[in-house]
C-alpha cells in the first residue's frame, strides 16, 4: 500500500505514464518467458533426435515469430498510451 | 595468445586513441544543441515530404519531393516540398506543427480554419515503395526471361540464388499450407515474400537509396494485410462461410445467443489484424532500437572524453549485432507472413468433410 503511494508520487500523480511502463516491462518478461520454454523444447528434441534438426529448427523460429508478435502487440499498445 | 595480444592490442589502443581524438574536437566546437532522442528517433521512423540525403553540420541535401494536393476550395495543387519546408507557407499550405496533424500539410483558409486537403503527395515512404517495387519487377521479370530461355539447366548466380528461394517458398510454405489448387495462389504469395522481403531489407540500408521505414508505417502493412483478407474471403468456398456462421457445435452455442458465430466472425477480421501489427511492429522496433543506440553516442558527448569512447565502442558492437538480428528478422517476418496468409487461404478453400481426405492440405505430397 505504502509503496502504491510512493509511485503516485514518484509519477506526479500520473498514473496512465506509469501503467504503460509497467506494461512493456510485462510483455518483455512474457515474451522472454515464453520463447524460452520454445527454446528449450527445441533443443530437448534435437538432443533426442539430431536428424530431425532442421525441421525443429525451423518450427521454433515459426514460433518464436508468433508469440513475438503477441508480445509486439502490448509494446504497441502501450506505446500509443505513451 | 600473447602473440595474439601483441598483434591486435596495438589495433584496438590506435582506434581508441583516435576515437577519442575526434571526440575532443567535437567538444570544443560552439553548437551544442539540446539533443531530443524521442524526437529524433520519432522523425527517423516516420514519413516525410523531403527525402533527406546527408545531414550532418557541413552538408544539407535533401531530396524535396513533389507535394499532390485537392483542396475543397482551390482545388489541385503541384509543387515541389521545399517551398512548404522550414515552416514557410506557399498558397495557404504549410507544413503543421500542432500535435493533431503534425508533420502534415494543412490549409489555412481565409477564414482561420485549418484542415488537411486531399494529400496525393510523394512522400519518401512512397517514393520508396515505388522504388522497391521497381526491383522487384527487374528481379523477377528478369528472372523469369533467363529461366524460360533455358529451362532445363539449372542456373548460377543471383538467377540460381532467386530459384532456391521460390522453390523453398513453393514447396515448404504453399504447398502444404493451401492445399490441391496451390497454382492459383502462388502468384500472390511469392509477390506478398519478395514484396515484405525487399522492403524490409531496403529499410536496412542507412544511405540514400534506401532507408525509408515502408514496412515499418502501419498504413503499408495495413493494405497488405486487408489484401490478404479480401483475397483469403473472396475465395472462400460455401464451405467455409457456413463453418464460420453455423458451425458444427452444439445447438445452445447457436441459437438464442450466436456466441460461436459471433466468435468466428471476429475471428475473420482479428486474423489479418494480426498479421499487421506483426509487420510493423517487428520492423519499426527494430529500426528504433537501431537509431537509438545510435543516439547514445551523441548524448554521451556532453558526460566527458573516456565515458563517451567507450560508449561509442560499445555502441557500435552492439549495433553491429542488432543489424544481423534484423537482417533474420527482415526475412523471419516476410516468411511469417507468406505463411500465414497461406493457411488461412487452405483454411478457406475447406471443402464439406468427406472431400476433405483427398482434396485438403494433407493431400499434397512432396518427395524431400
Amino acid at each position: 500500500m505504502d509503496l502504491l503511494f510512493v509511485l503516485l508520487q514518484v509519477t506526479g500523480g500520473d498514473i496512465g505514464t506509469l501503467g504503460a511502463a509497467l506494461g512493456i516491462g510485462l510483455a518483455a518478461i512474457a515474451a522472454g518467458v515464453g520463447i524460452g520454454k520454445i527454446g528449450q523444447s527445441a533443443v530437448d528434441g534435437i538432443a533426442r533426435q539430431p536428424e530431425a534438426a532442421s525441421d525443429i529448427r525451423t518450427t521454433m523460429i515459426i514460433s518464436a515469430a508468433l508469440i513475438e508478435g503477441v508480445a509486439l502487440f502490448a509494446i504497441v499498445v502501450s506505446g500509443f498510451i505513451l | 595468445m600473447r602473440q595474439k595480444i601483441e598483434k591486435y592490442g596495438l589495433l584496438v589502443l590506435m582506434m581508441l586513441f583516435y576515437a577519442s581524438i575526434s571526440v575532443t574536437a567535437q567538444e570544443n566546437s560552439p553548437m551544442q544543441e539540446e539533443l531530443n532522442v524521442k524526437e529524433l528517433i520519432l522523425d527517423h521512423l516516420s514519413d516525410s515530404y523531403d527525402w533527406q540525403i546527408v545531414n550532418n553540420g557541413q552538408w544539407d541535401i535533401t531530396l524535396p519531393l513533389p507535394v499532390i494536393l485537392y483542396s475543397k476550395t482551390s482545388g489541385w495543387h503541384f509543387f515541389l516540398s521545399d517551398r512548404v519546408s522550414h515552416g514557410s507557407s506557399f498558397n495557404g499550405f504549410r507544413i503543421s506543427a500542432e500535435s493533431s496533424y503534425k508533420g502534415k500539410i494543412v490549409e489555412t483558409a481565409t477564414s482561420g480554419v485549418v484542415s488537411r486537403p486531399l494529400d496525393l503527395s510523394m512522400t519518401r515512404n512512397a517514393c520508396s515503395l515505388l522504388l522497391s517495387s521497381f526491383v522487384l519487377i527487374l528481379m523477377v521479370l528478369g528472372v523469369a526471361r533467363v529461366m524460360k530461355r533455358k529451362p532445363m539447366e539449372g542456373q548460377g548466380g543471383f538467377v540460381g540464388m532467386m530459384e532456391l528461394f521460390i522453390q523453398m517458398i513453393c514447396d515448404d510454405v504453399i504447398k502444404p499450407a493451401v492445399g490441391k489448387d496451390y497454382q492459383r495462389y502462388t502468384p500472390f504469395l511469392l509477390t506478398i515474400f519478395f514484396f515484405i522481403f525487399i522492403n524490409n531489407l531496403l529499410g536496412l540500408v542507412p544511405f540514400f537509396p534506401g532507408g525509408a521505414n515502408t514496412t515499418g508505417n502501419i498504413a503499408v502493412t495495413l493494405v497488405l494485410a486487408v489484401t490478404t483478407f479480401l483475397v483469403v474471403n473472396l475465395t472462400g468456398t460455401k464451405a467455409y462461410f457456413r463453418e464460420i456462421f453455423w458451425p458444427d457445435v452444439p445447438l445452445w452455442l447457436k441459437v438464442p445467443l450466436p456466441i460461436m458465430p459471433a466468435i468466428e466472425f471476429v475471428s475473420l477480421f482479428t486474423k489479418p489484424f494480426a498479421l499487421m501489427i506483426r509487420l510493423f511492429a517487428n520492423i519499426m522496433a527494430g529500426h528504433a532500437i537501431v537509431l537509438g543506440l545510435t543516439t547514445i553516442i551523441f548524448m554521451t558527448v556532453s558526460l566527458g572524453s573516456t565515458i563517451n569512447t567507450s560508449m561509442t565502442a560499445v555502441s557500435v558492437i552492439f549495433m553491429i549485432f542488432i543489424y544481423f538480428v534484423e537482417l533474420l528478422v527482415a526475412f523471419i517476418q516476410a516468411y511469417v507472413f507468406t505463411l500465414l496468409s497461406a493457411v488461412f487461404i487452405g483454411l478457406a478453400r475447406v471443402r464439406n468433410r468427406e472431400e476433405n481426405k483427398n482434396n485438403g492440405p494433407e493431400a499434397i505430397h512432396i518427395n524431400k
